[in-house]
């Protein structure tokens, strides 16, 4: 499978994806997302202060999920540069920034990701990785990532839809799980998700298909008692994560037939509670070009931030703190039943 | 579904909070004690769903089939599971159907073929 850039597919268009969220939207007569937050009084939606910092190393990976909202891919070729990773740097030393929070595509792939996070483990700030795991057997370049996490006490963090071949191989790729299971039994035999090591491995669980998720505790049990007796693979946590109807995964909603109903059942969802805790509040996402957004999904539909210190080199904590968060339909995916964030349910 | 021809529609499930219309006292204490049984207790959640899943097959009502096969899903239960659930709930009306043979095979001695 290729991204959607490469197939020449409309969706591309960040635009003529929230161009679909507002028609079926309309169709429905589904109220706005900023309707919906004045009705609760949680309008309009502010940040509590930005105390991570996502970056983006951009969208090369050497996965194409069908749910991948960032539309990555071997094909895609927008990394982030060294000078780029230079201002991010300057602004996760700022105080009151406490976490660096690394995704892409596959951020192990950008020729200077080991340098970055070199440098920020100097800062003594917490770091996060979103390893997609097969990157791990990618190659010699990659063979040594595991000890290279460890060394620089990362928390990784990995998406593994489902603890069964089947319905992860349908939303990953062919033989992903497997792939995947061999690199948990490598970040495994290190330290990482063992109790006690202080290595943490959390896995992330995504609903293979059009339906939201509901229990991250039991699913956790489950994801621990599956995976360590038919593989001997133990984590952490596991953070139950909503898909959001954009890039790759508003195709699939499209090509099922499913957009209408999945939409509205997100709204029917909505829940107030994970509406005051949505990740935006107190986190930024820098885009592979230092472009600044509220979260990875506003980038992903370049609803860049508005006004001052909208680029990474000008990064002003305060000025961010004070900003208005921009929103929009697929905002309801973060607020839908227990709510849903880069660390699973908020609600 | 050929919606036209059945008088199942698909969209009438999301109507079914509206029974209340002409009753609503009767429907709040139903949908109250709906959400108790269906709540975490001795129970998981996850396993009183896959209840459901067997007993609409049993009852044979499409809402229920749609609404528990989503929601058995999104509670994270393997397909494995939910086909088992689907036949422990065949079985029993299986074997409710071929108990009653006993009071056959009764008449049939009685009747001294
Ligand atoms: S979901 Fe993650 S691993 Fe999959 S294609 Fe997208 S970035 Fe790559
Ligand atoms: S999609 Fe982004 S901006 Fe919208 S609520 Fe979620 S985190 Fe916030």
């Amino acid at each position: 499978m290729k991204s959607l850039l490469a197939r020449g597919s409309e969706l591309a268009s960040s635009k003529e994806q929230l161009k679909i969220l507002t028609e079926v939207s309309e169709k429905l007569a589904l109220p706005s997302f900023s309707d919906k937050l004045k009705e609760v009084g949680l309008y309009p939606m502010l940040p509590t202060g930005v105390n991570i910092l996502q970056v983006n190393l951009g969208k090369l990976c050497n996965q194409t999920c069908r749910h991948c909202h960032v539309d990555a891919g071997p094909d895609r070729k927008e990394i982030m540069n060294k000078e780029t990773m230079q201002e991010c740097l300057v602004a996760l030393a700022t105080p009151g920034v406490n976490t660096l929070d690394i995704t892409g595509g596959a951020p192990e792939m950008n020729p200077n990701f080991r340098w970055f996070v070199e440098e920020a483990s100097k800062l003594g700030k917490k770091i996060m990785i979103r390893c997609n795991l097969t990157i791990l057997l990618a190659g010699e370049k990659y063979k040594d990532l595991p000890e290279f996490f460890a060394k620089h006490r990362l928390e990784v963090v990995s998406s593994l839809p489902y603890f069964q071949k089947r319905r992860t191989d349908s939303q990953r790729g062919e033989g992903v799980f497997d792939r995947s299971i061999e690199a948990l039994r490598k970040l495994n035999s290190i330290g990482y998700g063992v109790p006690g090591s202080g290595l943490v491995l959390n896995l992330v669980y995504n609903p293979v298909g059009a339906f939201l998720t509901g229990g991250q505790s039991t699913l956790e049990n489950d994801f621990k008692k599956e995976l360590k007796q038919a593989h001997g693979v133990q984590f952490n946590s596991l953070f139950a994560i909503t898909n959001m109807p954009i890039s790759r995964f508003l195709e699939s909603l499209l090509e099922s037939g499913n957009i209408d109903a999945y939409l509205e059942k997100l709204v029917t969802s909505f829940n107030p509670v994970a509406a005051t805790s949505v990740m935006c509040r107190n986190t930024l996402s820098v885009g592979w070009d230092g472009s600044l957004f509220d979260c990875d999904f506003n980038q992903m539909l370049d609803m860049r931030i508005e006004g001052k210190a909208g680029k990474i080199s000008e990064f002003n904590k305060s000025v961010l703190d004070s900003r208005e968060i921009l929103l929009h339909q697929h905002c309801y995916g973060c607020t839908a039943g227990s709510g849903s964030s880069c660390g699973g349910s908020i609600a | 579904m050929a919606q036209e021809t059945t008088y199942y529609k698909p969209e009438d499930l999301k109507k079914f909070g509206n029974i209340g219309e002409f009753g609503p006292d009767l429907a709040k204490k139903f949908f109250d004690y709906y959400g108790a049984v269906f709540a975490d207790g001795a129970l998981s959640a996850k396993e009183k769903s896959l209840i459901a899943l067997a007993v609409s097959h049993v009852v044979q009502c499409p809402y229920c089939i749609d609404a528990y096969t989503t929601d058995t899903l999104e509670k994270g239960a393997t397909e494995e599971q939910m086909w088992e659930a689907i036949h422990v709930g065949a079985a029993i009306r299986g074997g409710a159907s071929l108990v009653h043979s006993v009071q056959a095979l009764n008449k049939v001695k009685e009747l001294g073929v």
